[in-house]
């Protein structure tokens, strides 16, 4: 019987085996995780990107294997949060997590001289230890010799050398994965633990396996030459993040019409076989319309995940954080801290969660606390709406769109205030010394199209996911309040009059009208309160707010909705109701408000408290009121 | 054999970039910090500072066979010794 086969056979009634991946940031960690539980976890080729441990069962196993994925770590004395996770999973002290049965290393085999310093500390816990090492491919294309079997002889447990991403080596690593009793303990190590020692051993392990130094990545050094370069680099810098921007605008706009059209389509052919009722209004005007508002920005997030996962795996993120890291550090933030605040762009919540990364507590408050300042996607489709419908569509010199450029300006104006607060905070509630920073600056490498094309469909589903359920609930609700209770009948009317009845007599006008006085100073009109207060949800859900607002008495589609804000005219004065200073000043209003219950509550979880939630409410809330009231005020005077 | 000239030693910041040196005993009574030990900042060590950021700080430094960036401010405490040239 073969070996295979009898564990197979074994299998069926033991209990699960417990393994946990550890190793530095940026070892492949998480790459390898996925390949061995087929989970769609989010990989990165920059360091710090696992926040959270994740588990996941062993693919094709004949034995239940539980694998326990935990962050990236230089050392197993816990200080940073992350640190404090991997401790615990080693000592047997995380909550939930039963002891671990084997250990499994996970080093960087172009970086064996610094990683086996911390392999040599794993072997302290006397646990059975195995020892991955990744992206071994790069160790033979830089001339290395490096025998995996040599140093497993060496060391004296078992050694695999395997290219995560593309599968190379996986086999033995899922057999040896399965029985983790054969493992060794690495008994024979020398007495001496101070780190001269260490190092001292892992240099001697390195030299008896061949384990050199590898010949310079010369790609990667001349890539950097001009990436790096002291002016070079920071004009790349800049012009990444500008094509980033300009491109949302520019790519993304036949998929958007495409959708925009099928939505308006939907609608028209429900109506045509639906009976009339208020039945038949929830499902187009309601359903359709309020999730139909949201889909249409699909495409732009797509590309905005894409240019970020992109730059991520190339290994440029870590460059920008180094570019930058003076500027953070001006403002008491690290490298570090560009990272969690750049994520936030997609959106805060998962931004805030990798804020753990950052070592020091202080800076990872502040981090925590600027975040939703970011940009993030929900912001996108109000900025494009209002955009679209309001800023004239020209261009400067003959190439740079006047749309793009007011959509750079105000990402740009939330990335500043985010590091204005942090010097803020730093000077005020979060004194102290700044603390250490340490990154690495991974080789350059081409993304995996496959892994690529996973990280950016797990981000589109994320976003999907709101849309269908908090914004189609806020939707829904939001059509009872804006179809009920309904104006008296009066034949006189016409239809598009009855419909502006109906809307001016419902509960949703009477809570727009009420916030009017605080929100008339800014050029809102109740419309937009009411748009306003359902946006606390989320913030996008303004735009199903306003797709409905607007539906009753016109079209369902994205067009639609930003002809019909152009047209809408007060009739009492006959002047529109809403130009370009409201339109700005909304816009701005959105930069600096804090409307994303999901992001309060998980500052609250990470923070511990629902102080600091609460305190950035309200100081966003009085930023956002300020800056509209003076954005609103000059552009009308201009 | 070139004359070499004699080994000094000088702390890691004074270093040019694209110098190699090697990494000084600390003093008695201050060791290296534990996290700049664990990354591989033991006395003996060889490295070579890369570059500097844009901004001037952090700087990159290889050791050890890889490239880490670290801000000024956590190597002030570190002494190195500069490797007597060799002539090809």
């Amino acid at each position: 019987m073969s070996a295979a086969l009898e564990l197979a056979e074994r299998g069926a009634h033991e209990r699960p085996v417990h393994v946990a991946l550890v190793g530095a940031p940026n070892a492949g960690k998480t790459t390898l995780f996925n390949a061995l539980t087929g989970s769609s976890a989010k990989v990165g080729n920059y360091p710090g990107v696992t926040v959270e441990r994740r588990a996941g069962t062993l693919r094709n196993a004949a034995r239940a294997v539980r694998v326990l994925d935990l962050p990236g770590t230089y050392s197993v004395v816990g200080e940073t949060p992350d640190e404090q996770i991997v401790e615990k999973a080693l000592t047997g002290r995380l909550a939930g997590e039963p002891e671990l049965d084997g250990i499994v290393a996970v080093l960087d085999a172009t970086t064996l001289r610094r990683g086996l310093g911390l392999f040599r500390e794993l072997a302290k816990t006397g646990r059975p230890l195995a020892l991955v090492l990744t992206m071994i491919d790069e160790v033979r294309a830089r001339g290395g010799k490096l025998e995996p079997a040599k140093l497993s002889t060496l060391l004296g447990v078992p050694v695999l050398g395997v290219v995560g991403h593309r599968g190379v080596g996986m086999d033995p690593l899922f057999r040896i994965l399965q029985a983790p009793e054969r493992w060794s303990r690495v008994a024979a190590l020398p007495a001496a633990d101070d780190a001269v020692a260490r190092f001292q051993w892992v240099d001697e392990v390195c030299r008896k396996a061949g384990a050199e130094d590898l010949e310079p990545d010369t790609r990667t050094d001349k890539i950097d030459r001009v990436l790096l370069h002291p002016l070079l680099g920071v004009a790349v810098f800049g012009l990444v993040m500008l094509c980033l921007f300009q491109s949302i605008f520019s790519w993304a706009v036949p998929a958007m019409n495409a959708i925009d059209g099928s939505f308006g389509e939907l609608a028209r052919a429900s109506r045509a076989v639906l009976p009339a009722g208020w039945l038949t209004d929830l499902w187009t005007d309601g359903v359709l319309a309020g999730v139909g508002a949201v889909l249409v920005f699909l495409p732009q997030i797509a590309i905005l995940f894409t240019f970020i996962h992109v730059l991520q795996d190339v290994g440029y993120m870590a460059r920008a954080a180094f570019v930058v890291d003076r500027v953070m550090g001006w403002v008491g933030l690290q490298g570090r801290s560009f990272v969690p605040l750049l994520s936030c762009y997609a959106c805060a919540v998962p931004g805030i969660m990798a804020a753990r990364t950052i070592q020091s507590p202080r800076e990872r408050l502040a981090t925590i606390l600027v975040a939703p300042f970011m940009t993030c996607s929900a912001r996108l489709p109000v900025y494009t709406l209002l955009i679209a419908a309001f800023v004239p569509h020209t261009t400067l010199f003959g190439v740079v769109g006047v749309q793009g450029l007011v959509l750079f300006g105000l990402y740009g104006l939330g990335a500043a205030t985010a590091l204005a607060s942090a010097a803020l905070l730093g000077s005020t509630l979060l004194r102290g010394k700044p603390s250490v920073f340490y990154m690495e600056l991974p080789p350059y490498r081409w993304p995996t199209a496959r892994i690529l094309a996973r990280q950016v469909w797990h981000s589109a589903r994320a976003f999907l996911k709101r849309a269908g359920t908090i914004i189609l609930a806020t939707s829904i609700v939001l059509w009872g309040l804006l179809s009920f209770p309904r104006a008296a009948p009066d034949p006189a009317r016409t239809p598009a009059e009855t419909a502006r009845a109906n809307l001016e007599a419902s509960a949703a006008a009477r809570i727009g009208h009420a916030l009017e006085p605080a929100i008339a100073p800014l050029g809102f009109d109740w419309k937009i309160g009411v748009g306003l207060v359902a946006s606390l949800a989320a913030r996008e859900v303004i735009v199903a707010t306003l797709a409905q607002t607007y539906a009753v008495a016109s079209k369902d589609d994205f067009a639609g909705l930003r002809d019909a804000l152009r047209a809408d005219v007060n009739p009492a004065t006959g002047k529109p109701e809403f130009g370009l200073p409201a339109a700005l000043a909304l816009c701005v209003f959105f930069v600096f408000a804090l409307q994303c219950t999901s992001t309060m509550a998980v500052m609250a979880r990470e923070t511990g408290t629902w102080r600091w939630p609460a305190l950035a409410f309200g100081y966003m809330l009085a930023l956002a009121w300020t800056a509209s009231f003076v954005t609103y005020q000059v552009a009308s005077r201009v | 054999m070139p004359p070499a000239a004699p080994p000094a030693e000088l702390p890691l910041l004074a270093l040019a970039v694209g110098a190699r040196a090697r990494i000084a005993e600390p003093p008695p009574g201050s060791p290296i910090p534990r996290r700049l030990a664990d990354l591989g900042f033991v006395p003996g060590t060889e490295l070579c500072v890369v570059r500097r950021a844009p901004f001037g700080d952090p700087i990159e430094l290889e050791l050890r066979g890889y490239r880490l960036c670290l801000r000024a401010a956590q190597l002030e405490s570190l002494r190195v010794v500069t490797r007597p040239e060799v002539a090809a």
